[in-house]
């Protein structure tokens, strides 16, 4: 199974049209939507992760590219800086995508970063600013 | 068994011949071995916390420059953090949660507190020079009234951890039953019990591990910061009065310790610059404390799990700020760290802002210390006002100030 996350920019003129319907639809992709900016008359923005196989995900970006659709692979990535984190635990429950968990054994703060999907929130929630966004 | 003495203890860990153990290590043993047998085997328990504490604090003697300046009564930042000068012309002191003046505070909510007191004592620690400037009103001995230049630890005479309150015995369960998102010293607390968040580092805690202040007193030498320092007070809001469970752990916030140590002894790897969002800034101080297994009474004292000592759930959108003393339950430890607790009947994940890792490390670096012979225990010279005392923790009550005019 391949599993790809994106960030789609579609123009205003598309907002009406049901392209992540055609993903699933024409593609066999199955896809979750992480963030949606989507408002008439205005330019849309979507973070999708898209799971299914490499060649439809493929013919998929380009069906999209050709319907004018900007897309980009997230390469947003959040990551922890070891020296700083101290395990305490305050981004575990503020995290809405449940990337971080406590190991029963050694109670450190176990940061899973294929769940993240970097939105951010736990980046001013962390008391030792040990989390950074990269780009 | 027969009682032992903490001078006979000491004598011990000058032979390198002492038995000390963890306090994680030491209900382990307890549960193998009994009571009687462990406390007969263990002449030391060491326990420890490691977390964020408002109360604390570093007062410093800079040196005279020439000509002499008293900032007493003056005004002195701290790379650009406020530092107070109510003390002699050399003396300041800045505190964990001071900020600059120029910081935006909570105007754009929620204000991130990137840089205070807390972290000024973590820079000041890790050897990095530091910009004061001062000013002052100049006296005939104290001619001085402006002073800008780089400090540095290692050239000041004096810089001293000295924390008012430290390690709490127990904290509130925070959570939020308000819809929108509150931010808090026990952090962000989302809508509608979307979480709960607690504080303490429970079974390894020190006074957790001796709830009555048996051991622990005035006096008593600890690990703080990774150096040497001293219980040198009880804290404020020490409120030892509170109910307490059949094992003696309270079952609210109860007793508090103020403490001291040499900063320069210090390692930043135990003392750490905290920024809580839309709250402000602080320290996350790690400490440890030995407890001589003097008796059986003691032994059984630092056997108490996390299973056994429960704290009260508070409602931090409306009860905490209000005062309302409302709670909500109670809950042990060990449910807290299970991750899932069940509040009014609805399943609300569970955050930490206390480190049990960290505290679980200077608990193990403690032990070495003693078995090495290099920390000695000591005698506390007074007790901490115990349960009994009628000592108990006050609100301010406001008066109407009048003829003000």
């Amino acid at each position: 199974m391949y599993s790809k996350k994106i960030v789609l920019n579609f123009p205003s003129q598309l907002v009406g049209k049901p392209l992540i319907y055609r993903l699933s639809k024409d593609f066999k992709l199955e896809f979750n939507i992480l963030k949606a900016l989507v408002n008439p008359e205005e330019e849309g923005l979507m973070v999708l992760e898209l799971k299914g196989q490499k060649a439809e995900y493929e013919r998929a970006v380009k069906y999209l590219q050709k319907e004018k659709v900007k897309v980009q692979t997230l390469s947003r990535d959040v990551s922890r800086d070891e020296k700083k984190c101290v395990h305490c635990g305050a981004c575990v429950t503020i995290c809405p995508a449940q990337a971080f968990s406590f190991d029963q054994q050694s109670r450190k703060v176990i940061f899973a970063q294929d769940k993240c999907i970097a939105c951010g929130i736990c980046i001013k929630n962390c008391p030792y600013t040990a989390l950074k966004m990269s780009l | 068994m027969m009682a032992k003495t903490i001078a006979q203890i000491n004598e011990k860990i000058k032979k390198g011949k002492v038995v000390v153990i963890t306090a994680e290590e030491m209900k382990r043993l307890v549960r193998k071995s009994g009571l009687k047998k462990a406390a007969r085997q263990v002449d030391v328990v060491t326990t420890a916390t490691f977390g964020p504490m408002c109360s604390s604090g570093v007062y410093l003697n800079l040196g005279h420059p020439k000509p002499k300046i008293k900032l007493g009564a003056g005004k002195a930042t701290l790379n650009g953090v406020e530092a107070y000068c109510g003390l002699a012309a050399a003396d300041i002191f800045i505190g964990a949660a001071a900020l600059a003046e120029d910081d935006p505070r909570n105007k754009v909510y929620p204000g991130e507190f990137k840089y205070g007191g807390g972290h000024v004592i973590e820079d000041l620690l890790k050897g990095k020079d530091l910009i004061l400037e001062a000013s002052a009103y100049g006296t005939d001995c104290y001619p001085r009234r402006n002073l800008k230049t780089l400090i540095n630890l290692k050239d000041i005479n004096e810089a001293v951890l000295f924390n008012p309150r430290n390690l709490y015995q127990s904290y509130n369960v925070a959570v939020n039953l308000s819809s929108k998102i509150i931010y808090t010293y026990m952090g962000a607390l989302r809508p509608n019990l979307g979480n709960a968040n607690y504080c303490s580092c429970g079974q390894l805690s020190p006074l957790l591990n001796d709830p009555l202040y048996k051991t622990i007193g005035i006096g008593t030498k600890i690990f703080l910061g990774g150096g040497v320092g001293f219980i040198s007070f009880w804290g404020t809001q020490h409120n030892p009065s509170v109910k307490r469970a059949r094992n003696s752990t309270p079952l609210s916030p109860a007793g508090t310790a103020a403490v001291i140590g040499d900063l320069k002894q210090m390692d930043a790897k135990w003392l750490k610059g905290v920024s809580l969002l839309g709250y402000g800034a602080s320290l996350a101080v790690g400490i440890g404390v030995p407890i001589p297994i003097l008796n059986e009474e003691i032994a059984r004292y630092t056997s108490v799990t996390d299973e056994d000592i429960t704290t009260q759930i508070v409602d931090y959108s409306k009860a905490y700020p209000k005062g309302t003393g409302e709670v909500l339950g109670s809950i042990s430890y060990a449910e807290l760290k299970s991750g899932k607790i069940k509040i009014m009947g609805k399943s609300v994940p569970v955050g930490c802002l206390s480190s049990y890792f960290k505290a679980r490390e200077i608990s193990q670096e403690l032990k070495k210390w003693i078995q090495k012979g290099k920390f000695l225990l000591t005698e506390a010279v007074a007790a901490l006002p115990g349960p009994k005392s009628g000592y108990a923790s006050k609100g301010l009550k406001i008066r109407e100030v009048k003829g003000g005019e």
